[in-house]
């Protein structure tokens, strides 16, 4: 099976629409972004609290906050998550005192409790309570109901229910307490003893991440600082095996897909966090990889000296790698989708900067990186002749070298 | 040829077979095949579930007690000497960042005794560096080497209790570690599994300095009234401790004591948590090494009659009256539940900070969130790799095996040299695998594509291919070079996460310059070295 055998599309004959819509979405991007203050950090970058809450039947944003309210200073930034019942509760602590920040798990688990479990006297939930205080709760009520355990057999039995509780499907919410009769190890009279002891309550604490505000500066500096080092670490490298404007285009061509990445994310009100520095440094990785084949080939194509100008030449070299290109492209999208798709939520924002950076990272290479690369030889090829020096003719790297394309063999040889 | 082929065909095979070895071991049956897998294959926080913490070492505290023991000294050394001075004063450090600059104020020392001055200072305070504001007032400041080395003093005692205090709780694969190089007096904690990290934070942060003073006079209901009481100062060697009593609290008061505690934390030997006199209160028991012991035994000998004050980080738990001589062992009373009394006894005994410790970031991924994370995760690594190996087939028919075969290969390296190298699997080190998979698949795609591209151009099918091999050889080593210098980079400079994503990388596109280039290409060769003439390549 083939799709394109031998095209010849005019790439760069189109190239305007393609640059208008790029500095269109680069704009846009740019525009939320200065409307926004930049981008939407998420607290690993700019400090706070985040909380993934999972409830039996979730209540509305407003009585989640409300019930917040008191114990936590501040905005406080209820998002549900569509398709469960799970929340993100959020809340920036720039500037609040530092206790609030060594508490405020326990304040908003306390509160919450308040709000949505009342009435169960002084019964453990079954929901939040770890092993070894679940362990502590049962074991002298389990003696007195004479069901003879060993302080290990015990700490076994809480283990499997804090286990079957946190698989899947229940994935941390017992429903119902008869639900843990499929416990190994349980019968009727612990089970008995259990709902003595214990309740299922409305919610279970999933995710938890506070950061202060010092070390969010820290990590955003840090991660800006080593993505933009190794941009410049690949512009020396290619600027070594090409010629420098290609590690200049190359780099350029990136820099505008994580921009557009970037202003996608704060025009979707997605936050950036240190999960989507890692999808943004695939993404350079991807569209690099992407720009160097196709740079390859014009490499290849000015030593075979073929006919016609370095435009003609590179919108060949684009057209013979476009099979590949589109090949490579989907057959990566495929996984990037599948990724955002059936991911689940912890590698949402991932997967979505990822599927975003497939495109543009593909587009890029054909529509920005080569049309840099002809309008600079186009300029200095001009200077050139106005000036009448003739030290850089043709935009040949070494035309001496001919290879012998026909031969079987021996065509990989090294470069300069 | 064929020989050739055989002895590159039993390379590959070696490195399989070694590779398979490094994730599952040699198995008997499933589950230890499971159990392996799981022993072998580390992952991270963020996708088993667990608590990643930053600790800040509050080193301003141990600076602080530092200048303050060696004020008192110094004010005891010119007593002794004779050498008359208006006071000696700590001066405080507030942030860890200013802790080397504590410095102790010595005021009013004659310009007479201004030599015996500096030779008290020369001689038993070498540790300090003296300089003299005016003809009477004098500056003390840690030396930079001391300072540096009580500094990592206090960061390594810091780690060890921690690891202590962790260990105890039973959190056998958690970790302590110093958080960077520089010296910003950073902890990590990372506890994988750990269910109550509500509960670790309270012990980890807990100081448990426990001191046990002679009670010299109190309870009073306020400092003012006990400075009131003693004629407005304190009698030398003694100092103020506790807070204003409070009706609703048994042990309120303020007491004047000792300057020097009869029994320090470090002192303790063991502890263990014994049920109280009501229901459901808990008590915690002490047990004092032995050397504390003797001391403790004629203490309470010769002070049967007055009172013991009992002082846990700073508060006066209580201050019973001593009944009767004790020789090595104390209760804290009123710790509440069993695990309240349970967690000061451990406390006691892993021993207590040297200085405060704050948390500067928590990040918990929940059990059943680390569940659905590894399902989901996995779900979707098969759907993806499902969804290109059917496309690859469908596209480069027979030759799409290869490819199959090559990126399995390819998975299978990584993940052992993961597991050999001991690295843990994160989110971003998927992140690494994802972009690993591209780029192989690139590589694939890339060399099919020449090959065709030269049996167009009507060469024979052997000549073809090793045109094709050879051609996208060279692109091939230029992306993945780029993309290793750019992985140097992130590794050098990157902080945890973005480590995790280039070590991946990197090791995943070094296997694939064996498998897509090296391993795919002895497979065709296999093909085409059939006795009779290839004439069509099903590519």
């Amino acid at each position: 099976m083939e799709i394109f055998k031998q095209t010849n599309f005019d790439f760069l004959g189109k190239k305007w629409p393609f640059i208008t819509l790029s500095l269109l979405l680069t704009a846009a991007g740019l525009i939320s972004l200065a409307v926004k203050g930049g981008p939407k950090y998420g607290i690993d970058f700019t400090g706070g609290a985040l909380m993934d809450v999972k409830f039996q039947k979730r209540p509305s944003a407003e009585a989640i906050r409300s019930a917040l309210h008191k114990s936590i200073p501040g905005e406080i930034e209820v998002q549900e998550i569509s398709g469960t019942q799970e929340v993100f509760i959020s809340t920036g602590l720039n500037g609040r005192s530092d206790q609030v920040l060594q508490d405020v798990r326990g304040r908003m688990v306390s509160s919450l409790n308040t709000a949505f479990n009342p009435n169960q006297g002084d019964k453990l939930d079954i929901n939040t309570a770890g092993q070894s205080a679940l362990a502590d709760r049962l074991r002298d009520p389990l003696a007195q109901a004479g069901v003879g355990l060993t302080d290990d057999q015990v700490n076994d039995l809480t283990k499997q229910i804090t286990t079957f509780r946190d698989t899947p499907p229940r994935s941390g919410l017992i429903q119902n307490l008869d639900q843990l009769s499929g416990v190994p190890g349980m019968n009727p009279k612990i089970l008995n003893v259990i709902k003595q002891q214990c309740y299922g309550g409305a919610f279970t604490v999933r995710n938890v991440q506070v950061v202060g505000p010092k070390i969010g500066a820290d990590l955003r500096r840090q991660a800006i600082e080593v993505v933009l080092w190794a941009l410049a670490a690949m512009l020396v490298y290619i600027a070594f095996r090409f010629e420098w404007i290609y590690g200049v285009a190359a780099v350029i061509a990136v820099f505008h897909d994580t921009i557009i990445t970037i202003g996608l994310f704060s025009l979707f009100n997605k936050p950036v966090d240190l999960t989507v520095i890692a999808a943004l440094l695939t993404l350079v990785g991807y569209s690099m990889n992407d720009t160097i084949v196709t740079f390859d080939r014009v490499r290849e194509n000015l030593r075979l000296q073929m006919r016609g100008s370095f435009r003609d030449i590179v919108n060949r070299s684009i057209n013979q790698t476009l099979s590949r290109t589109v090949l490579t492209s989907g057959l990566t999208f495929l996984t990037a989708i599948s990724l955002y798709l059936f991911g689940g939520q912890v590698l949402n924002g991932f997967s979505f900067a990822l599927v975003v950076g497939i495109i543009v990272g593909t587009y890029s290479s054909i529509f920005i990186a080569s049309p840099i690369l002809i309008f600079w030889k186009d300029l200095v090829e001009k200077r050139n002749r106005r000036t009448g020096s003739g030290v850089r003719t043709a935009p040949v790297a070494e035309p001496q070298v001919r290879p012998a394309v026909s031969a079987g063999k021996g065509v990989a040889r090294p470069v300069r | 040829m064929q020989r050739h082929i055989r002895f590159k065909f039993l390379l590959i095979l070696a490195v399989t077979l070694a590779c398979i070895f490094g994730i599952i071991g040699f198995p008997k049956n499933m589950t230890e095949l499971v159990e392996n897998w799981h022993k072998n294959i580390h992952l991270g926080l963020d996708l088993r579930g667990g608590t990643y913490l930053v600790v800040q070492v509050q080193q301003q505290d141990a600076f602080n007690a530092d200048a303050g023991a060696r004020a008192d000294a110094l004010k005891e050394a010119m007593r002794k000497a004779a050498v008359q001075f208006n006071d000696v004063d700590v001066q405080d450090a507030h942030t860890f960042q200013d802790a080397t600059h504590v410095a102790i104020l010595v005021r009013g020392v004659p310009a007479t005794q201004s030599g015996t001055f500096r030779g008290i200072v020369g001689e038993q305070f070498s540790a300090w560096q003296l300089q003299p504001q005016n003809a009477t007032d004098y500056r003390l400041t840690m030396r930079p080497t001391e300072a540096l080395k009580l500094w990592q003093n206090v960061l390594a005692q810091t780690k060890n209790t921690m690891d202590k205090k962790i260990n105890a709780l039973g959190l056998s694969e958690a970790s302590v570690q110093q958080r960077r190089e520089d010296a910003d007096s950073q902890l990590l904690v990372q506890m994988p599994g750990v269910d109550d990290p509500g509960r670790v934070k309270q012990i980890l942060q807990t100081a448990a300095v426990l001191d046990l003073y002679d009670v010299k006079a109190g309870p009073f209901a306020g400092r003012d009234e006990a400075l009131a009481q003693n004629g407005g100062i304190l009698p030398p060697g003694t100092k103020l401790i506790g807070q204003p009593a409070d009706p609703n609290q048994r042990a309120g008061g303020v007491y004047v004591v000792t300057r020097t505690a009869v029994v320090r934390g470090p002192d303790i030997r063991d502890a263990s948590p014994e049920p109280g006199q009501l229901p459901g209160q808990w008590n915690t028991k002490f047990v004092l090494s032995q050397d504390a012991g003797r001391r403790f035994e004629s203490y309470t000998g010769s002070h049967v009659g007055q009172r013991l004050a009992i002082v846990l980080d700073g508060r006066v738990i209580e201050a019973p009256v001593i009944k009767s001589q004790i020789r090595d062992e104390g209760v804290i009373e009123g710790q509440g539940t069993e695990q309240n009394a349970a967690d000061l006894s451990l406390n006691l005994k892993a021993g207590s900070l040297p200085a405060g410790v704050i948390f500067l970031q928590e990040s918990t991924v929940g059990p059943s969130l680390g569940a659905d994370s590894i399902r989901d995760g996995f779900a979707a690594g098969i759907a993806g790799v499902l969804a290109v190996v059917v496309a690859m087939l469908i596209y480069y028919k027979k030759s799409g095996i290869n490819a199959t075969l090559a990126l399995v290969l390819n998975a299978v390296i990584l993940i052992a040299c993961l597991s050999w190298f001991d690295a843990v699997l994160t989110l971003p080190g998927i992140a690494g695998i994802i972009l690993t998979i591209g780029m192989a698949v690139d590589s694939n795609v890339l060399i099919f594509e020449r090959i065709r591209e030269e049996l167009r151009a009507g060469k024979a099918v052997i000549p073809a291919v090793d045109t094709g091999f050879n051609k996208a050889f060279l692109t091939i080593i230029d992306t993945h070079i780029t993309t290793v210098v750019s992985c140097a980079i992130l590794f050098a400079f990157g902080s945890g996460p973005v480590k995790g994503f280039a070590v991946t990388l990197v090791i995943g596109l070094i296997a694939n310059l064996f498998t897509a280039v090296f391993v795919s290409k002895v497979i065709f060769d296999w093909e085409l070295s059939r006795p009779q003439p290839v004439t069509a390549l099903s590519i």
